[in-house]
């Protein structure tokens, strides 16, 4: 068995180390063999490839490294965790084998640019394709699409008005109303973090006990959730991800829930909607460095940047891409300008403020 | 001598298992003082009593589901007995976040149920003004943890009842006590070491359980670990949390066995049980009783995945499910037999050594089934890269290409967290049945001058081979349905069923992963059945 395993590290895929099991008595021939079928590594390194850590379901990406992979023969090898890739990438050092990773959140994006486990990527088509403010100055990190923290509002039972902000649910006219996932979820940290930009802790504070006390019911579920809870009648206005209204309409199921609401972005008299971003950077010590560029570069050019509008119902975040025609159909609006970096500096007290108010219990 | 040979192998290996805790421990003395305060200050107390009110409703309904089903199978005759005996083990192959993902949809206020019943009853009561019981709230989370974990404190207290033989039963009887004064007074204490071992089994589970409570909106302890380690960016709060937790459960479990005392059965009996034959009104509840049981644990959610999945069938027809339910099976197999193994190693050390160290492998390679599993998975990626850079290191600086992260970046890492988390189960299954075999067997193999090998193999072996069997089916299991671990620690390209679902699972769009969660059922299938199979035959 010991004798197995430490000819199998030795060399992955080595014929002699097979020629040497077989020799061996029997039993030894079994073992060796059980102990290479599991944990002989998933990955051939004879072909080009580039290892991703993802943040993001890879059945959502999937189309576009499928296309990549085609396009530059380069294999996509992907890991999907929903928490924690900063921990591992972190933990593993020098001879991680990541080369780039991908995150659905900007919050995630900088973790892991502050812990110091990036590179620069200074690839010249990345800059051009990809705005100053969507990219970090040092050109540690980049976003590739942006989404909206929209509300979803009753076409029944809530009148047309554009004029509504994320101020506006935390007064009286609303309680009861509203619903929303976890305070915790980036997307929510994120939304908070910008109050805090804006208002500062103290004030912000206050505009939590008061969203909370108009919640209708604790907070739950998904995004979508919300949206079926508007549609069922539990509440009447609910935050969500711009992207999931589209997804929603092309799922025979939960078209009726979009069908019960209208998006509205909010806060369009002052300062915009929020926006955040999904993104990637290039791993500190990607052993496939220029393989990462290359599919960064591929990420942010037009091709990949128009299937994300069209699969994910995301906006590109190059300006030569139009997003789709779904996308478009929910109208043009005016975001938050609010620099990214300057949200990030107030994610733990966001987390601490939804603590205070007790907004999850 | 040989004494020795055998506590050098027993500590050699559960340091090794302790070690990612050992780590994790150091790595994590920062203060965190005004974390703590703000904690404390905030939300902790209440995520305390959310905890103990999870733990406590869990271990009571799994008690009110197991112990009179399993008494009344290894007791009474009724009519279906043959069939129920394992299908009560069945809800064991559902993972509890399926569960939960089902009967929230169903029970949810938009789900079809409530929408039913408004359209049918109450349709002109404004909404929110008419009674139904909410579900995502922490009587409901611990219904669906019970729904699924009873299985285990089923399988244990039916053994133990069967084991115990109904000979000392019909003693209690003829001496004139009632059913259930025999029951309280001969049943309960002789099977209470099996059903503590059960109920821990279910505590554990209960407590580390993240992504059921987590979906059912309630905040437990196991939230504070997530949120100070991944919001608060604090593993050195979480680890102290996940302490805190472990030393509770330890407290617990001393009480209990300081209240047990002294007190030592060993079962000698091996005879056929004479079963009760139940008839009229009894015979009915009993079959109603199990029937209920498996229809919520098991039938119904097969039923509403199988819907989905042919809902949704143009989705599943991938391809790539036959390889990963392959990797999967391998991947658990591999870790239930090493499991088991090191089970007997540190089962049969504590049994021969002379000193008062041969028990502590066992309990230092169990502790690591309470810390939460993504935690877990961390803890054992610090001391596994610390090794492995080390060495990548000296083999540069030797003039070789690095080898990379041969442990932490290929399955090995999974084995061995899949180890480190399960030795409990196994440790658990297999102590007591070493309990169980008298020492005064030990004493005549000695005296005829057998050695502790030979002890092993010919007498011990034979006598709980049982035991082995249902601990690697028990880890086998839990293998299959792991997720948090094996969502961090298995490398590129690599999927278990559990984490291919998971990814379905955490977009809430189960239907799409539905096949990939029925299959984690069938595989389950087979061991369940083995489980109870052996149940029935006395060794």
């Amino acid at each position: 068995m010991i004798k197995g395993l430490v000819l199998m590290y030795a060399s992955h895929t080595d014929k002699q180390t097979i020629h040497t099991i077989r020799q061996s008595k029997m039993s030894h021939k079994v073992l060796g063999f059980l102990t290479l079928l599991a944990f002989a590594p998933q990955v051939n390194a004879a072909s080009p490839e580039v290892n991703v850590y993802s943040y993001r379901q890879p059945f959502l990406i999937k189309p576009i490294t499928t296309a990549f992979t085609k396009k530059t023969g380069i294999k996509v090898n992907v890991l999907y965790a929903k928490q924690g890739i900063a921990e591992k990438l972190e933990r593993e050092g020098k001879y991680s084998p990541a080369d780039m990773v991908l995150t659905s959140d900007f919050n995630r994006l900088l973790e892991i640019t502050q812990k110091g486990l990036t590179q620069a990527n200074h690839d010249d088509q990345l800059i051009q394709a990809i705005p100053k403010q969507y990219r970090a100055n040092d050109s540690h990190w980049f976003a590739l699409t942006t989404r909206a923290r929209a509300l979803y509002v009753s076409k029944s039972r809530v009148e047309a008005n554009d004029q509504i902000t994320y101020e506006d649910l935390a007064t009286g006219l609303f309680k009861g109303r509203i619903c929303i996932r976890s305070g915790k979820h980036p997307y929510n940290i994120s939304l908070i973090a910008s109050m805090i930009a804006h208002h500062g802790e103290q004030q912000t504070k206050i505009w939590l006990t008061g969203l909370k006390d108009n919640l209708a019911r604790k907070p739950q579920g998904n995004d979508r959730g919300q949206v079926k809870a508007i549609k069922e009648g539990v509440c009447d206005i609910a935050f969500g991800n711009s992207y999931y209204y589209g997804k929603m309409l092309q799922n025979e199921q939960q078209k009726q829930w979009a069908d019960a609401v209208n998006i509205v972005f909010p806060n369009q008299n002052d300062r915009g909607v929020h926006i955040n971003i999904s993104g990637m950077a290039l791993a500190k010590y990607a052993p496939n460095k220029q393989n990462a560029e290359k599919l960064m570069a591929f990420l942010s050019g037009e091709e990949a940047q128009s299937m994300y509008s069209a699969l994910n119902m995301e906006y590109p975040v190059n300006p030569a891409v139009e997003p789709s025609e779904m996308v478009k159909s929910w109208g043009e609006f005016k975001s938050d300008t609010l620099p990214l970096s300057e949200m990030v500096k107030h994610r733990k007290t966001a987390y601490k403020l939804l603590d205070e108010v007790k907004f999850d219990l | 001598m040989s004494n020795n040979k055998w506590l050098i192998a027993a500590w050699t290996i559960s340091i090794i298992l302790i070690l990612p805790a050992v780590f994790l421990i150091l790595q994590s003395t920062g203060s965190d003082t005004p974390l703590f305060e703000h904690l404390w200050a905030t939300v902790l107390s209440e995520y305390i009593v959310n905890t103990i009110q999870l733990v406590v409703l869990v271990l009571l309904f799994s008690a009110f589901f197991a112990l009179p089903s399993a008494w009344l199978i290894a007791m009474c005759d009724f009519p279906g007995r043959r069939y129920f005996q394992w299908l009560l083990m069945l809800p064991l192959a559902m993972p509890a976040y399926v569960v939960a993902y089902i009967y929230t949809d169903l029970f949810d206020f938009a789900g079809p149920i409530q929408r039913t019943m408004r359209a049918l009853f109450q349709s002109d009561v404004a909404v929110g003004q008419h009674w139904f019981f909410e579900i995502r709230n922490v009587p409901g989370a611990a219904l669906m943890l019970a729904l699924v974990l009873y299985p285990y404190l089923y399988l244990i207290a039916r053994t133990a009842f069967m084991e115990q033989g109904s000979h000392l039963f019909q003693v209690s009887r003829s001496l004139g006590q009632k059913p259930w004064q025999s029951f309280r007074r001969i049943a309960m204490p002789l099977c209470r070491p099996a059903i503590v071992v059960g109920l821990m089994f279910i505590g554990a589970e209960a407590l580390g359980d993240f992504a059921t409570v987590h979906y059912f909106a309630v905040n437990t302890l196991t939230t504070a670990v997530y949120d100070s380690w991944l919001g608060h960016g604090s593993l050195s709060a979480a680890a102290k949390i996940s302490i805190l937790m472990l030393i509770g459960v330890m407290g617990i479990l001393a009480i209990e066995r300081w209240q047990r005392g002294r007190q030592r059965f060993y079962h000698k009996y091996t005879g056929q049980n004479a079963l009760f034959k139940l008839t009229g009104w009894r015979a009915r509840s009993a079959v109603i009783y199990c029937f209920s049981l498996v229809f919520s644990g098991f039938i119904l959610p097969v039923v509403i995945l199988l819907s989905y999945a042919i809902d949704y069938a143009s989705l599943n027809t991938d391809g790539q499910l036959g390889r990963v339910l392959l990797q999967t099976v391998w991947l658990a197999l591999l870790a239930a037999l090493i499991t088991t193994a090191l089970a007997v190693l540190f089962s049969f050390t504590t049994r021969v050594s002379s000193s008062a160290s041969g028990a502590l492998p066992t309990k230092l390679s169990s502790m690591s089934y309470m810390m939460p599993s993504t935690v877990l998975a961390i803890a054992v990626l610090i001391p596994m890269t610390l090794f492995e850079n080390n060495f990548n290191d000296f083999w540069v600086a030797m003039g070789y290409q690095a080898p990379g992260l041969f442990l932490s970046g290929t399955t090995f890492a999974l084995v061995f967290a899949f180890v480190v988390r399960f030795q409990a189960v196994a440790n658990g299954t297999i102590e007591a049945s070493f309990l169980a075999v008298s020492p005064s067997l030990d004493m005549a193999a000695k005296s005829l001058g057998k050695t502790d090998s030979q002890m092993l193999r010919l007498i011990h072996l034979p006598l709980i081979k049982k035991s082995v069997f249902t601990a690697m089916l028990l880890v086998f299991i839990e293998c299959m349905k792991e997720l948090p671990a094996a969502l961090l620690l298995r490398p590129f390209n690599f999927d278990t069923l559990a984490t291919f679902v998971y990814q379905y699972v955490s977009d809430e769009q189960l239907e799409q992963a539905a096949f990939a969660a029925i299959l984690i059922v069938l595989a389950g299938l087979y061991p369940v059945m083995r489980l109870t199979q052996m149940g029935e035959k006395s060794i």
